[in-house]
């Protein structure tokens, strides 16, 4: 397993790396006054953000390349459920890796997996190297 | 999902963005990212997100992390559906796309510009722009839409 260090905004968002599901690491945050939007409910903007985290942390993990390396190209992201004031998760799947461009998807929920709040279909850029 | 509701105002109330924006600067996500509010035009409004460092995405280059400008895009939208309306009325959020041109410069101001095109009985279509020095050189384009979920625009 390869160490991921998540970037600052995640962690003032209070994301942590939750647990690993097989190879894949589950994204964890609580509830609290960074998250949160109209009262009682989680802000989209923040369940995007936990989302676009999840989907980024997948292909680092997946593919073995410095998360700076990584640049975000687009993100399409749907609502389905309100987010309740409670801990949520977040998994990304990488769908496709190509040399330069990884399509990968991405879903957040609380108690029930199969529930989703939200979820996301983002591209991501892999940056050349620096020599 | 935008705020729809709040102790400061009341929904159906009449708009105004100055009283949504003093909300803004207590309220959550949106007071912890520091958004104010920046200009306004009859279905648009612009919010300001100052820079700060434990928002970035890489300490070393100081360039900010993507999921504040979609939180700022979601509330330059969400605003502007209630500023074309003219009445603050609850709306949620169905889908939100950003397309990233560029990095913001580390240090900069981003203002978020949002518009509402389009309104039907049912929903309000939304699109923008997030800039830092000039609209002419955006950082990030969005479209989406929001279901609009009970009240009218008084007649």
């Amino acid at each position: 397993m390869t160490t991921i260090i998540l970037p600052p905004y995640a962690l003032g968002l209070g994301c942590t790396i939750d647990h690993m599901d097989g190879d894949l690491p589950v994204i964890g945050c609580d509830y609290g006054p960074r998250v949160a939007g109209r009262p009682g409910f989680w802000h989209g903007g923040a369940l995007s953000g936990l989302l676009e985290m999840a989907a980024v942390t997948a292909v680092r993990s997946a593919l073995d390349i410095e998360m700076r390396r990584l640049k975000p190209v687009n993100v399409s992201v749907q609502f389905m459920r309100g987010g309740v004031q409670k801990r949520t998760y977040a998994i990304g799947r990488v769908i496709r890796e190509g040399r330069r461009l990884v399509n990968v998807s991405a879903e957040a929920w609380q108690d029930d997996r199969a529930k989703p709040l939200a979820r996301a279909e983002m591209h991501v850029m892999i940056a050349a190297a620096k020599a | 999902m935008t705020a729809s509701a709040s102790s400061n105002f009341e929904p159906g109330a009449p708009f105004d963005f100055a009283t949504i924006a003093d909300a803004m600067k207590t309220m959550g996500h949106s007071a912890w990212l520091d958004m104010k509010r920046h200009a306004e035009g009859p279905d648009w409004v612009e919010i300001a997100l100052p820079w700060h460092a434990d928002i970035v995405a890489d300490p070393e280059s100081g360039v900010l992390a993507s999921g504040p400008i979609i939180s700022l895009m979601d509330n330059a939208t969400g605003i502007a559906v209630w500023k074309k309306r003219g009445y603050f009325l609850p709306q949620v959020t169905v889908d939100l796309r950003v397309d990233y041109m560029r990095p913001a410069r580390p240090g900069a101001t981003v203002i978020g510009r949002g518009e509402c095109y389009k309104i039907t009985r049912n929903f309000a279509f939304v699109r923008g722009t997030a800039y830092d020095e000039s609209i002419d050189d955006p950082i990030a384009h969005v479209v989406g839409s929001f279901i609009l979920v009970g009240g009218e625009v008084p007649a």
